[in-house]
């Protein structure tokens, strides 16, 4: 079917050029750069990496090639495909271009569907653009195309609507749309960045295999350093509308030139070389971590301690405390109604856990798993359907009012978005402060002290006690939030993704902030994450959710260096690692994994 | 670190100035072009209108209705005329000052009708909205229904309850006003409780819950100041709706005694036989005048709503001019932190909501949870 | 839980779901309508107080039974409703089920004419502004919107009726049609009182044409109000989905631009459109009201403001209960073409 693209390696002019390309978008102050005279070129048949961060301009330029930018932006220099120009064409011409020549894949595989058409007609609209075919040829070749990028029950599944769809299959067809009139390019703008690592790592094959069965070159526009590690051939970085550096994959990691390259590699964590690397975790001191609940033990659950306490990595800083665990969880099971007319929605499933004081509990799985559930629930902002939730030993479901109030001065709680997290109408003052004045104590001006005291806990200037949370990056939001969160001395610190909405470099100084701060001020924390690099950077123990229902527990160096149960082997086998050699070696080592557990499954 | 710090705080020494101040002036601060010149051009017409309705007294010819001045007969159904400029009506009165007047009586009106819907819609939403529950289930049963009913219609009938179908003196002015309100809650309610129920599951508003912070504490100090933004514009648009219903009122016999107060829609009323008759300067004037007003109203309301409802704008904010700064804070010499690429203006401000989208799909790794 | 008597398919489920809230919508509203107007005090007073003697009102308030508590007054009427009693005019003594029927042909004879004037303006007229966002063409067709919904229906009639009918002389100024037609039309068997159904069935054109020439007028009064709200509505939902994901999507696969607008802009557009249309169309009888009083169009808003203005409650409150009812079913027939065209509520 595509000929042309096999046609061999002899007819290397077939390439995408983009020279002193730049893109500046017109605004109420002037006009604003977002790329400066990037260029670069694309070889049929390879992959080709453009990573960067936020405001980078990586997926501006890559828009401008097609034509789909806000008619405020002003495109100059040239893009050239197969010598001819792409930035002058307009109307029809560039028609013929887009999905022919040079497909799309979009980050959002939710909204990039339209959501009153059938997945099956979105894919013969795009057989119709290109190409005079009859409408039952036009269906037979996009069940085809489903088959194709891996959609069972293909035939079935053309009539079905975007929202009967999961995550990845939305992006499978997304995909099949892209290669529907075979095009010689496709861009996949952060295509796995919406969905789960397992599912990433399935789309991510797609694409590999893809390439390698039709010879269609990709750009992949991504922030992932893992992604790149595991796809690309080569590499362009973007730095503020520039290319600062491109380079093979495998140079581009081991020998970095620019320095913003080495900056960006350097604060990617990498799994296994966080505290699973750390310490043999079958040592030492106090009982950190166990599974609570002894007596009606879990059956799924790989528990370590069955013999007896299980011992974690320590933490120095925290003594261990005689009033027990900071947070026990016991057969936690958590019900939302459903919709009307349909049965509840299990949401936690008998999950028992505790966190000692002063220890951090990493806790994991993909969306839907309910660790978020288990987290609002700690704190009492979801009540418990069934199960005891003891924070200090305090049952929250008996505890009476007063008793309630003394608790919450206690425990703190970051959220994931630091966009939402603050009161956009109050002044970070007022934000950090609130939690003293909530609970009546001190002076005004000692809660001023405490508040600059706090804004230098997390590294921030005094100053910025009197601004609002518009005015600050994402990353001193979530600075900001942290201050809140500490303000009384909390004894257990619930985190809730804090990390996850935050660029690569940023999340790595505020994980080193927590860090810090979690030494000295030895608070217990329930760290919740999809990302296990970053919990293993983070926890002393390790806790795997999936569906619902705890799978694994231990410490940070048992679970994610010998993972016993299948669904944490898989789910580690799926994260991509930064690093190229590695990443080959994991990917062999993965595909063996799906091989032993095809049929049998877990 | 502090030195990755201090460059991630580069360029933002100056705080932005706040906005604070009269909001008219803010509003008018975030246009530009087309959108401003509506603006200027709808606060005219409201300032007109509020000036010759204070003002009426004094700047009108005569009284509203007055048929004589110093003994002399106005004569009915004059054309307009040196005397009369916009003519006489068909109770020979004078049409200008009955327009005149009629602003008096439209503003005070809108005022109370405005202001009572506000009392009562903002609170009820805010708590239905926030509270939740059965409370809340039945109040949006009720509102919903009200809602969907002709607003004419229910005036009707509130106006029918106030004043028993006789007219009492206290009928006129608060009876419209009343039947307005009891019309434009269901929409203050809607609106609010709406707006409230996203807010509740905002973050910020549940971490003040996990301080602990009173429920009323919440309401006011969270869910109301971030609810608040929507009810300028739908204020003005319903200021509009109040002037067409009171209008619809009096057309029907249903607002103001003639003798009381002088009322554009019984005007338009009696004028209608008029039109049949080609006698145009009793309808025309008193037509044009709730054209104009309701015109200027909508105006305001439409560039308001523009402005501050982030649907409309041309993107939504994603990554701020501060996160740009941030990344750009760790390149090790900080020298490449150019403030026209960290999206500041000249003055250190950052840039408008179009500024915002520099990069339209670089939203941040954000990781999908469940529905809480 | 009532889960169990749900049926299983979600289209199913929804429609008997909607079709439930019909239920407490109209009680509410007939609720509201009664204990509102009766707050007051009793009909017969209203309407006839001042023309009859005090023992005479109270002689015709025990006959109608209002002296008795409201509370059973109230169930009362809801029985004799559920029967479609809606009582009798304290007037004329006509059946109030009589003037809804014949009447109501009336209201939903300029009701259709308008509609048909406001999709045939609004929907171009929309898609235009929207395609042309901020350009001249948008900017006038806004403008358009705006006026035609700040000026109000009767005022709008005022100035038609001074063009067309007292200055040029082209259109009549009121009513459904001339004495002698509507004279004629009388006779037509079966009757519809929808005049241009009757005109039709009596076969004579000039009677059609005459028909015809009285509708314009309140047909564009009643039809440019709301095709100017439409017109607002489609260009907001249009630009709204414009910028939708899956439209890049669509543009970056090659569809031509006016596809893009045609098979997913609109058509996603269309749901929350429809969602407003379906209320736009319970307050026309609201417009209908003014309309009819302006060209003297005798259907239900021209009886309602009769019944008004003689202080008769009775026939009001029968009036106005009818309409709650015509509106909660609208929004019935509004949630079935909602889930025609979004498979959301479909599946």
């Amino acid at each position: 079917m595509s000929a042309d693209a096999l046609a061999g390696p002899g007819k290397a002019e077939r390439v995408l050029r983009l020279a002193r390309l730049s893109v500046s978008f017109a605004s109420d102050a002037g006009a604003v750069r977002a790329v400066r005279e990037a260029g670069f070129e694309v070889r049929p048949g390879e992959i080709v990496a453009v990573v960067g961060e936020s405001g980078s301009g990586k997926t501006v330029t890559l828009r401008a090639l097609l034509g789909l930018l806000p008619s405020t932006a002003t495109v100059t220099g040239s893009a050239t495909l197969d010598g001819e120009e792409l930035t002058s064409l307009r109307g029809e011409a560039m028609r013929q271009i887009r999905g022919r020549r040079i497909a799309m894949i979009f980050q959002e595989p939710a909204t990039s569907l339209d959501p009153v058409r059938t997945v099956g007609w979105q894919v013969c609209e795009a057989l119709h653009a290109h190409a005079k075919i009859s409408r039952r040829a036009a269906k037979a070749r996009a069940v085809e195309l489903l088959e194709l990028v891996g959609i069972p029950d293909a035939a079935k599944r053309v009539r079905s609507y975007p929202h009967q769809l999961s995550g990845g299959q939305k992006q499978r067809v997304m995909i099949a749309i892209a290669i529907a009139c075979d095009p010689e390019i496709i861009v996949a703008d952060e295509p796995t960045t919406a969905l789960d690592v397992t599912v990433q790592a399935a789309i991510l094959d797609l694409l590999r295999d893809l390439r390698d069965r039709l010879g269609t070159a990709i750009v992949l526009i991504t922030h992932n350093m893992g992604v790149v590690a595991d796809l690309a051939d080569r590499v362009v970085v973007m730095y503020q509308g520039r290319v600062v550096e491109q380079a093979p994959v495998a140079q581009l990691f081991a020998a970095p030139v620019h320095p913003y390259t080495r900056r960006l590699l350097a604060a990617v964590p990498h799994l296994g070389q966080g505290r699973s690397a750390d310490v043999d975790g079958a040592a030492t001191v106090a009982g950190a971590a166990t599974v609570a609940g002894a007596a009606t033990p879990s059956a799924e659950v790989h528990d370590r301690a069955r013999t007896g306490p299980l011992v974690a990595a320590s933490n120095p800083a925290a003594a261990p405390s005689a009033a027990g665990p900071a947070l026990g969880v016991q057969n936690l099971v958590v019900d939302f109604p459903g919709h009307l007319g349909s049965p509840n929605v299990r949401a936690v499933d008998d999950v028992s856990f505790s966190i000692a004081a002063g220890s951090v509990l990493g806790l994991v799985g993909e969306s839907g798993s309910g660790k978020t559930t288990v987290g609002r629930c700690a704190v009492g902002l979801v009540p418990a359907t069934q199960g005891r939730i003891e924070v200090f030993g305090t049952d929250l479901a008996h505890a009476s009012a007063g008793t309630m109030r003394d608790l919450r001065r206690r425990f703190g709680f970051v959220f994931q978005d630091p966009a939402s997290s603050l009161n956009p109408r109050a002044s970070v003052a007022s934000c950090i402060s609130e939690p003293l004045l909530v609970h009546k104590i001190g002076s005004d001006a000692s809660r001023r002290a405490r508040v600059i005291e706090l804004l230098d806990a997390v590294e921030l200037p005094a100053t910025y006690a009197a601004r609002y949370p518009h005015e600050l990056s994402g990353g001193q939001r979530q600075r900001v939030s942290l201050a809140r969160a500490l303000v009384l001395g909390p004894d257990l610190l619930v985190a809730d993704e804090p990390t996850s909405a935050l660029d690569v470099s940023v999340q790595a100084t505020v994980l080193d902030l927590f860090r810090d701060l979690q030494q000295e001020m030895g608070f217990a924390c329930l760290f919740i994450s999809h990302d296990l690099a970053v919990v293993d950077l983070v926890a002393h123990d390790v806790a795997v959710m999936c569906d619902g229902k705890l799978v694994e527990v231990g410490t940070t160096a048992e679970v994610l260096g010998h993972p016993q149960h299948p669904y944490t082997r898989a789910l580690l086998a799926a994260v991509p690692v930064p690093d190229p050699a590695e990443q080959a070696v994991r990917r062999k080592a993965r595909a063996q994994l799906l091989a032993s557990r095809m049929g049998g499954g877990f | 670190m502090s030195a990755v710090i201090s460059a991630e705080t580069t360029g933002l020494e100056a705080p932005p100035p706040r906005r604070r101040g009269i909001p008219g002036t803010a509003v008018l601060r975030q246009t530009h072009g087309l959108q401003r010149g509506i603006l200027i051009v709808g606060l005219f017409m409201i300032m007109v209108f509020v000036l010759v309705a204070v003002l009426a007294p004094l700047i009108a010819p005569y009284g509203f209705n007055d048929d004589r001045a110093h003994g002399v007969i106005f004569g009915t159904q004059q054309a307009p005329s040196a005397a009369h400029w916009f003519g006489t009506t068909v109770g020979g009165q004078d049409v200008l000052a009955r327009v005149m007047f009629g602003a008096r009586t439209a503003l005070e009106v809108i005022v109370l009708a405005v202001a009572l819907s506000l009392l009562v819609g903002v609170p009820l939403g805010l708590v239905s909205g926030y509270i939740g529950g059965r409370l809340d289930r039945v109040l949006v049963l009720i509102t919903d229904a009200l809602y969907a009913f002709p607003s004419l219609l229910l005036a009707i009938v509130v106006s029918i309850m106030i004043t028993g179908g006789r007219s009492t003196p206290l009928g006129g002015i608060l009876a419209a006003a009343i039947s307005i309100t009891v019309v434009f809650v269901p929409q203050y309610f809607r609106v609010v409780r709406n707006a409230a129920v996203a807010v509740r599951h905002e973050p910020y508003v549940d971490s003040a819950r996990i301080t602990g912070a009173t429920p009323t504490r919440i309401m006011f100090k969270h869910v109301l100041p971030n609810v608040s933004q929507t009810i300028p514009v739908l204020a003005t648009l319903n200021a509009s709706e109040a002037i067409l219903t009171l209008a619809g009122l009096g057309f029907l016999g249903f607002g103001i005694e003639p003798s009381a107060a002088a009322e554009w829609g019984y005007d338009l009323k009696k004028a209608l036989s008029d039109a049949t008759n080609g006698i145009w300067w009793t309808g025309m004037f008193p037509g044009l005048a709730i054209v104009l007003v309701v015109l200027g109203v909508t105006l305001v309301g439409e560039s308001l709503n523009d402005v501050l409802n982030p649907l409309l704008r041309t993107r939504g904010g994603g990554a701020t001019t501060a996160d740009e700064a941030e990344v750009a804070g760790l390149d090790p010499d900080g020298s490449l932190l150019d403030p026209e690429v960290a999206g500041l203006g000249a003055d250190g401000k950052p840039l408008g909501p179009d500024g915002d989208g520099l990069d339209p799909g670089d939203a941040g790794p954000g990781a999908a949870e469940e529905p809480a | 839980m009532a889960v169990r008597i749900l049926p299983r398919s979600p289209l199913l489920r929804y429609l008997a779901v909607r079709l439930a809230l019909i239920i407490p919508t109209v009680l509410i509203l007939v609720t509201v309508v009664f204990f509102f107007m009766r707050v007051v005090g009793d009909p017969i007073t209203a309407a006839l107080g001042g023309r009859l003697s005090p023992d005479q009102l109270a002689a015709r308030r025990a006959a109608a039974g209002f002296d008795r508590p409201i509370l059973n007054q109230y169930l009362e009427y809801l029985g004799r409703l559920l029967h479609g009693d809606f009582g009798t005019a304290l007037t004329d003594r006509r059946q109030i089920s009589e003037v809804l029927v014949t009447n109501g042909a009336a209201t939903l004879e300029l009701t259709v004419w308008a509609l048909i004037v406001a999709f045939a303006v609004g929907v171009p007229l929309g898609r235009l502004a929207a395609r042309h966002r901020d350009r001249l063409g948008d900017v006038s067709i806004r403008v358009f919107a705006i006026l035609v919904y700040a000026a109000p229906v009767f005022f709008l009639g005022l100035l038609l009726k001074l063009l067309f009918s007292s200055t040029l002389g082209w259109l009549p100024a009121s009513g459904r049609a001339a004495p002698a037609v509507a004279l004629e039309l009388q006779n037509v068997t079966p009757r519809t009182n929808i005049m241009i159904v009757d005109a039709i069935l009596y076969g004579d054109t000039g009677n059609i044409v005459d028909v015809l020439r009285h509708a314009i007028m309140p047909a564009l009064a009643l039809g440019l109000l709301t095709a100017g709200v439409f017109i607002r509505l489609i260009r907001i939902n249009l630009l709204e989905t414009m910028r939708a994901d899956y439209v890049m999507a669509a543009r970056a696969r090659g569809v031509s631009e006016a596809k893009v607008v045609r098979k997913h802009a609109f058509r996603n557009a269309l749901v929350p459109i429809v969602t407003v249309m379906g209320m736009q169309i319970a307050m026309m009888l609201g417009g209908a009201i003014l309309t009819e009083t302006t060209f003297e169009w005798q259907g239900l808003g021209y009886m309602l403001t009769h019944y008004l203005l003689a202080r008769d409650f009775v026939a009001v409150q029968g009036i106005v209960t009818a309409i709650a009812v015509v509106v909660a079913v609208t929004s019935f027939l509004i949630d079935i073409i909602n889930a025609l065209v979004d498979p959301r509520v479909r599946y």
